[in-house]
């Protein structure tokens, strides 16, 4: 808990990450509007264009969750201390998953007003994005955990989590192609994919828990 | 006791592969639907198999390595790793001629196996680089481990993802491929399979063989050079096997 406040103070003091990927996200969009040539989305366009976008933001941020803790010592001081080592897991898992919701919250409206012409699909879209938040959060922390103490870290990150995400795209995609239907949500395989995404998180928070312990050994 | 058994094994992988190759060309009836070209699957769907049995190996041994910390199961684990990434390009190069021959594109985007068996090849090939980027010898195999069980896991997730999405429209091309194939065509299949299998095995020993002596060899050239000049031997960034 004090780890997390630690986190989030830090970034809301120094702004390091988040402004960075709210602009990224929104240009993004602009470039989508003219590389697609539309100027409304509906369907699997729509929900591709979303989850993209968030995708490489999120990246932004991943990959800068560990440096400062790298820069400044933070490994060291989390070794020395007694508590458990997935403690540090938890709180950057919860601090990531905190960023990529404020992240979402300025996005995915935006994104509404440019490209949506029906905003009834936001709201069952939070369950999809709460369950997308949770699996980005750990295979982020996960992932960032294990690039930062190499050399070509920024290389690494999104090699590394790219292809580990696919299946969690998948299933996001497919959940949100129905809700961003021209003719309104249609909720046919919603369940279903959202299903998908919590198998998705439930198993790499597993795995994670098992082995973060030894990212940190020294 | 180094390479032993490798010829026994060697041999074994020949006279398997060319029975199951003798049985595929002169022996086993030609599918009704594909006629010819459906032979490709007695080479394609064995080394599909292997390759991924070889990553999940590839994870087990990962996972032994940081219970253990015996550096002998991360080499086997980079080995597994290295020489199933080696058959996922045979994969892929034979899935795309039987693609090309059945269906007319050399890539189809509807075939859940084939794009997965992409994605994890892909995962896989950052292996690579991922290791070579860290320059702590122990931390280096610590991490490989990890990634080799994140990956593990992440094998099935991805073919159960992937064939979700097409399942809806697409039927699946082999859903019977166990229970609808002929007697001739599953006996042929399986000693194909096994034939793989062994030349997997065969691989992966060599390959261990050859760490061992290099291993060896620089520890003499350590020993020679015993001012501590020498250092290691270039740049080895491959796990090697420590000699005693």
């Amino acid at each position: 808990m004090a780890l997390l406040g630690k986190d989030l103070r830090t970034e809301f003091r120094t702004m390091r990450s988040l402004p960075a990927m709210v602009l990224f996200a929104v240009t993004t969009f602009i470039i989508f509007r003219y590389g697609l040539d539309r100027t409304t989305l509906s369907g699997s366009l729509a929900g591709g264009v979303l989850w993209t976008t968030l995708l490489f933001a999120a990246i932004l941020g991943i990959n800068r969750i560990f440096v400062s803790e790298l820069e400044e010592g933070g490994f060291d001081a989390i070794r020395l201390a007694p508590v458990d080592r997935t403690v540090l897991f938890t709180s950057k898992v919860a601090a990531l998953f905190i960023y990529l919701a404020v992240l979402q919250l300025i996005v995915v409206p935006v994104f509404a007003v440019f490209f949506l012409s029906d905003w009834s699909s936001l709201v069952p879209l939070v369950a999809v994005l709460v369950g997308a938040n949770l699996g980005f959060s750990v295979l982020g922390t996960l992932i960032s955990s294990m690039a930062v103490n190499s050399r070509a870290r920024d290389l690494l990150v999104p090699l590394l989590l790219l292809p580990l995400v696919v299946p969690l795209m998948i299933a996001t995609t497919a959940a949100s192609a129905g809700l961003f239907d021209a003719a309104g949500p249609d909720y046919e395989g919603f369940g279903t994919w959202l299903l998908v995404v919590g198998l998705y998180d439930g198993v790499f928070l597993l795995v994670g828990y098992a082995v973060f312990d030894f990212l940190l050994e020294d | 006791m180094t390479g032993r058994g490798l010829k026994t094994l060697s041999i074994a992988t020949v006279v398997f592969l060319m029975v199951g190759f003798a049985l595929v060309f002169l022996w086993v009836p030609m599918d009704a639907d594909q006629g010819f070209k459906q032979k490709i699957f007695y080479l394609h769907v064995p080394l599909a198999i292997v390759a991924l049995l070889g990553f999940v190996a590839g994870g087990i041994e990962g996972y032994r390595h940081l219970k253990s910390g015996d550096r002998r199961h991360d080499a086997n684990s980079y080995v597994f790793i290295h020489i199933s990434v080696t058959f996922g390009v045979a994969v892929l190069i034979t899935g795309a001629i039987w693609a090309k021959a059945s269906w007319g594109y050399w890539w189809v985007w509807d075939e859940p196996t084939l794009v997965s068996f992409l994605i994890v090849f892909l995962l896989y090939c950052t292996y690579y680089p991922f290791r070579y980027a860290i320059e702590d010898r122990d931390r280096q195999a610590r991490y490989a481990s990890v990634f080799a069980i994140t990956a593990g896991a992440f094998v099935p997730l991805n073919f159960m993802a992937v064939r979700m999405s097409e399942s809806v429209i697409h039927p699946r091309v082999f859903a019977t491929s166990e229970g609808g194939l002929p007697d001739s065509m599953l006996f042929t299949f399986l000693v194909c399979f096994i034939g793989i299998g062994l030349l997997w095995l065969t691989l992966v020993k060599t390959e261990m063989v050859g760490k061992k002596v290099s291993g060896q060899v620089s520890y003499l050239r350590r020993k020679l050079h015993d001012d501590g000049a020498g250092g290691s031997v270039g740049g080895r960034i491959a796990p090697s096997v420590e000699a005693k």
